[in-house]
């Protein structure tokens, strides 16, 4: 179909008109119009909401009344302020748990699953083991709070019960409870709702594989991990760059499982940027302070956006280079 | 790598060697669906059997007025409608816009597109805190605070961020034979949009739909700072919100975990397939 329409369309335009240019100038312009209301909503809705917010924070303001203008009085508070540390500390954290854990585990289980488990046991039962890890991506995270703070709930909970039965019980602790712990937990919880994403993206780059590249290499001896390490990884660098950074984003602006799971307690042992500019917009109202923290976590994920994406085009260009 | 190809004689691992494999592996599978299962469990029994068992044991029948009392107090039928309506009309509004901006972008080529591009590409990454407090602002200011209409109109334009960026590098590579002929058959911009990008592409906008619905299906903080009443919230911010007052008992618990559990596992098993391809789709453009 593609043929004989294109056939058609070329023979129909060197009839019609001779000396028009391949594609005509004038056609640019229709074309614009149909950005008009995707600018006009992106307007409304993220440029003058991001500009207002930024402006917000070089102001003092209660969310009522005039903002007065201070300057960078905020950032100047920030820089003294231990909760604002303490909640980038934690993030740093979230990266380990969000995306640095999911990533390496996921490129053992994707490769195990790929072409272990696909070989020798077949490629339905890897797609079921696959299935189960992917799982926990699909469940809105208040749900996956509200299933984890009951499983780590001190009394009763399922995890403490379980290691009572299994005559363990000086192991129990108050899991979201005890401010030594509390982060810890909440990064275990994120780690099981985030693995699934990187397993699913790397078994899909898997499939690009030349499965030749195994062969030959399995034929000259390598054994799985070897094979994993100089064929499978440098396959799938592209994914790999492509989830880190994904996975660095979510993990910066984690807000909904600190929410559900422990409010950023006890005691800030738990507090993110994200919940931090939530409370002082909305429990504070010191909405100046609040816009001011979201600023910096905007900057930091920018920063990290254009920097990740400029480096996957220049990397993907320089493979472009010599694939073709 | 040698184009030659080489017999397929590969030598065969120990039979012994696979099983632990297998078996490490469908152990960590069962860690992960293991949650579900016990909330699945806990949702059944009565708060009698509970408090003698404990959350370990197994139920001795099915119990279902927890799930019916849930169900009614909260009015989880309201959440549902909500959720979907919001959720679906996001999906649709959004995937209309990503078209429109990635047929400007990709195949209109309008200058400056590399610019476009980039613009809705960080607009994709921007963390929503840095929008919360002007939008809610905005939407008491217009009277649409604590309304459906505010979110849907909020999500569409968010989810569109990630739609464009997607769509224009996959329209980018539309085949330009087909879009100039019907143009030179004097079919204009519109027409070629709507007759001939628009169904060819059909399976990306698919791929696309599902996720943008899940996607609004799952998101928390904007739908809780902008829907406080009752009425309008969806399940994720009444389930969240429930959650956070602590005034939940074991039972009830498990009931909302259950329920907000279910739809999830309704999108996975219905649009597993699109999922999981479509995630690779994406992650690799």
């Amino acid at each position: 179909m593609t043929v004989t329409v294109e056939r058609g369309g070329r023979a129909v335009r060197r009839k019609r008109d001779p000396h028009r240019p391949r594609r005509p100038r004038r056609s640019r312009d229709p074309y614009a119009l149909f950005l008009l209301p995707g600018a006009l909503a992106f307007l409304a809705v993220v440029v003058v909401p991001f500009l207002m917010n930024t402006g917000v924070s070089f102001t003092e303001w209660q969310g009522v009344g005039t903002p007065r203008w201070t300057g960078l009085a905020n950032y100047r508070e920030l820089l003294d302020d231990s909760e604002f540390w303490a909640s980038f500390r934690h993030s740093l954290l979230m990266v380990v748990a969000m995306a640095v854990v999911p990533t390496a585990v996921g490129l053992v289980l994707a490769a195990a699953l790929f072409d272990f488990v696909g070989r020798h046991f077949g490629t339905r039962t890897a797609s079921v083991l696959r299935a189960c890890f992917y799982l926990p991506q699909v469940l809105p995270i208040a749900v996956a709070g509200i299933v984890w703070s009951w499983i780590l709930a001190p009394e009763n909970g399922a995890l403490n019960e379980l290691l009572s039965v299994l005559h363990l019980g000086s192991w129990q602790r108050d899991w979201l409870g005890d401010p030594d712990l509390a982060l810890y937990s909440v990064m275990g919880v994120m780690v099981w709702v985030q693995l699934g994403f990187p397993l699913v993206v790397f078994m899909a780059g898997l499939q690009r594989v030349d499965p030749q590249l195994h062969e030959a290499a399995e034929l000259d001896g390598a054994g799985w991990w070897r094979r994993f390490r100089h064929v499978t990884l440098p396959q799938i660098r592209p994914e790999i760059h492509v989830v880190l950074l994904w996975c660095t984003i979510a993990a910066l602006k984690v807000f909904g499982a600190v929410y559900v799971l422990t409010k950023g307690g006890p005691g800030g042992a738990t507090e993110v940027p994200s919940y931090f500019s939530f409370t002082t917009f909305f429990e504070k109202t010191q909405v100046g302070y609040g816009a001011a923290v979201s600023t910096v976590l905007t900057v930091i994920i920018l920063a990290l956006a254009v920097a990740g994406l400029r480096w996957q085009t220049r990397v993907e260009d320089a493979e472009e280079g010599v694939a073709r | 790598m040698s184009a030659v190809r080489r017999p397929a004689g590969r030598p065969r691992s120990a039979v012994l060697s696979r099983y632990p494999v297998l078996v490490a592996l469908a152990v960590g599978a069962l860690f992960m669906v293991l949650p579900f299962l016990i909330v699945a469990v806990n949702a059944v029994k009565s708060p009698a059997e509970y408090s003698a068992g404990g959350p370990l044991s197994l139920p001795d029948g099915l119990y279902l007025d927890g799930l019916k009392d849930f169900w009614e107090r909260v009015d989880f039928g309201q959440k549902l409608l909500n959720s979907v309506l919001i959720s679906g009309s996001v999906a649709v509004l959004a995937v209309v816009l990503s078209v429109l901006n990635a047929y400007a972008i990709g195949i209109g080529r309008i200058r400056g597109r590399a610019w476009v591009l980039a613009f809705f590409v960080l607009a994709n990454t921007l963390p929503q805190e840095a929008l919360v407090y002007p939008v809610y602002h905005l939407s008491k200011e217009a009277g649409l605070y604590d309304t459906r209409l505010s979110v849907v109109i909020v999500f569409t334009v968010i989810q569109a961020a990630f739609g464009t960026y997607l769509l224009a590098a996959v329209l980018g590579r539309f085949p330009r034979e087909i879009v100039d002929a019907a143009r030179i058959d004097g079919a204009n911009a519109w027409q070629v949009l709507w007759r001939i990008v628009v169904p060819v592409s059909r399976p990306t906008l698919g791929v696309l739909l599902v996720f943008f619905f899940v996607w609004t299906w799952n998101e928390f903080l904007l739908p809780l700072v902008m829907l406080i009443s009752n009425d309008n919230q969806t399940v994720s911010v009444a389930l969240g919100v429930l959650q956070g007052q602590r005034l939940m008992d074991a039972t009830m618990t498990n009931a909302a975990a259950l329920l907000g559990v279910l739809p999830a596992i309704v999108f996975f098993l219905v649009f597993q397939r699109t999922l999981t391809r479509g995630i690779a789709v994406g992650a690799v453009k």
